[in-house]
């Protein structure tokens, strides 16, 4: 408990540095907000009045709690054009989170299996063929993998039409279908990572005094691994897999790109583009949310696995 | 192909007190082998040869001492008695219920993600040969602790919550939870402090005769042989170099390999 709640304020303070990177980082860049919403045509008058409107007069400190503010109260302030920024993402945040936990769980039915099998066949054929597949998978990126997946899945099977995203409030399953393909796309080197370390992370607890043990008593090979192996073995997976799921969050912004997916990703880019700064901010702000949630996640469930972090507590 | 030298009481004077009585392990004509690891994809996988024809006798409730250098094949052989080394020719008679073994190092032999109630009851559901209720486990794993003379509450305890010497309790409670006749130590002691060693040694020792044990108990330190031991085996390379009461072996050693390590331990 004492130490979920550790984590608990390190993620809030952690948030807390964040937010005050991101605003100072959008505050330092020039350019002057009033003068980008109004255009050349404004005289300075207008400039002055509409700043003081906005509030970019008042000192940093005073802009920064405000902004942070009305950030915790959801309240994420207003884009340069098109009104509250809130309202903007609200409908591309189920997007880009769909994506990425599609991509989680298309990695986990992959990697999991494949790693435990290219372990208990250590040296044989089929293992062989999986560690290399893995390494050539592996050095694939993902926009690369998208691009070739649109070009043989799309366009020469046919089996979805590049560039035809549904949105899910209108078919939920071609939604799904839609995000099966860029989801494999950001699932492939992180499954075949997982897959390495998997394989060797079980051969490695094979080798263990204690899977010797559990082995004297009787077990045969495949109670080892399912009773007294795999928990093991899974504890560095657990955490590299949390840390992927945090990397395919923010990884999906290149393949929303690729796929034209109208989620987060693809608005942080439009707005980088548009200086759209309030949006990006609040973007960015999201993402590490999102990516900080996750590995409060993987603390806690590392925590439950591997009780060898009470014994040091 | 064994330059066995027998060293039997009967050899040398009036016949061994244990001959005759019942036998709880036999082994006959054991070959051992593991195959090495290939240094590059050229080379052709070969095997070692750990354990050249042994012929070994366990009587029940005996003492067994197994002696000899490090990589002679002590270990090759007892593992291959309780069944983790299935390289094997020769035949193995041994009663139900299996041989269990204790290991040398209490540290990396439990599994750390259990706790200690969780990994005995794991060693009774391994023994598949019986089906045994929820009631009865838990009374076997009470009892196997009051064995090793540990309090019930570290039922609830992780292994890295324990000493060396609880560690070490609770792999001899894992090995006991099956009620086996014959119990294997590999070098139960050796990793651990000198006063501890002693604790152990005297638990061993009082399981044997609370128990009616047969113990094999497989050290590279004469002296502790000397003092727990009926009969002694001193190995080499694989082979069985000397068998015998251990007085006799002590007092008067065939094989000059015998007279070499009693000398070393300054016996």
């Amino acid at each position: 408990m004492k130490y979920i709640l550790k984590k608990a304020v390190m993620m809030i303070l952690t948030l807390f540095v964040v937010s005050i990177l991101v605003f100072l980082a959008f505050n330092l860049i020039p350019g002057d907000p009033a003068a980008r919403k109004l255009g050349t045509e404004a005289t300075p008058a207008q400039l002055e009045n509409l700043r003081e409107e906005m509030g970019l007069n008042d000192p940093l400190v005073v802009r920064y709690l405000r902004w942070a503010g009305g950030f915790v109260k959801g309240d994420m302030g207003d884009s340069y054009t098109y009104g509250p920024v809130e309202k903007l993402i609200a409908d591309k945040v189920p997007i880009t989170i769909t994506l990425a936990l599609m991509a989680f769980v298309i990695m986990t039915i992959i990697s999991i299996p494949l790693g435990i099998y290219a372990a208990r066949n250590k040296g044989g054929f089929i293992d062989r063929i999986i560690v290399v597949t893995d390494q050539v998978v592996m050095s694939v990126p993902p926009f690369f993998a998208g691009i070739l997946i649109t070009l043989i899945f799309g366009l020469i099977l046919k089996l979805f039409v590049p560039g035809k995203f549904v949105s899910y409030n209108r078919d939920p399953a071609g939604f799904f279908a839609y995000l099966l393909f860029p989801a494999i796309a950001i699932a492939l080197p992180k499954s075949a990572m997982t897959v390495k370390l998997l394989r060797g992370s079980v051969i490695e607890e094979i080798g263990r005094d204690y899977a010797r043990t559990a082995y004297s008593r009787g077990n045969d090979t495949r109670q080892v691994l399912y009773r007294h192996i795999l928990k093991n073995a899974m504890i560095p997976v657990v955490t590299f897999m949390g840390m992927a799921l945090a990397d395919m969050v923010s990884g999906s912004i290149v393949i929303e790109q690729v796929f034209n997916i109208p989620g987060l990703g693809r608005m942080l880019l439009t707005s980088i583009n548009n200086r759209d700064y309030p949006v990006v901010e609040a973007i960015i702000m999201g993402i590490s949310i999102m990516v900080m949630t996750v590995n409060f996640m993987v603390d806690v469930i590392y925590r439950i696995i591997d009780p060898r972090i009470d014994a040091v507590d | 192909m064994s330059a066995l030298v027998s060293n039997t009481a009967a050899s040398q004077a009036g016949g061994d007190v244990w001959q005759g009585r019942a036998r709880s392990l036999e082994i006959s004509g054991l070959n051992v082998y593991y195959k090495n690891n290939k240094k590059s994809i050229f080379e052709k996988r070969t095997l070692t040869h750990a354990v050249k024809d042994v012929d070994l006798v366990m009587y029940k409730g005996e003492v067994l001492g197994l002696a000899g250098e490090s990589g002679c094949g002590k270990s090759s052989l007892a593992r291959t008695i309780v069944g983790i080394n299935k390289n094997y020719t020769g035949t193995i008679k041994k009663t139900d219920p299996y041989p269990q073994m204790i290991f040398q190092d209490p540290y990396g032999s439990l599994n750390p993600c259990g706790k200690v109630g969780w990994i005995l009851k794991e060693s009774l559901r391994a023994d598949r040969k019986k089906r045994r209720s929820e009631e009865e486990m838990d009374m076997r794993i009470r009892k196997a602790m009051e064995d090793v003379e540990l309090p019930v509450d570290f039922l609830e305890r992780y292994p890295s919550q324990l000493s060396g010497g609880q560690r070490q309790r609770v792999s001899i409670a894992l090995s006991l939870v099956q009620d086996p006749e014959i119990l294997i130590a590999d070098e139960p002691v050796s990793a651990l402090d000198v006063t501890i060693q002693a604790q152990i040694l005297r638990l061993l020792d009082d399981l044997h005769r609370k128990l009616d044990l047969s113990i094999l108990f497989i050290s590279h330190d004469l002296r502790v042989v000397y003092n727990i031991c009926d009969h002694v085996a001193v190995m080499r390379n694989g082979i069985i170099e000397e068998y015998g009461e251990t007085d006799c072996v002590y007092r008067n050693p065939r094989a000059e390999y015998t007279r070499e390590l009693l000398r070393s331990a300054g016996i």
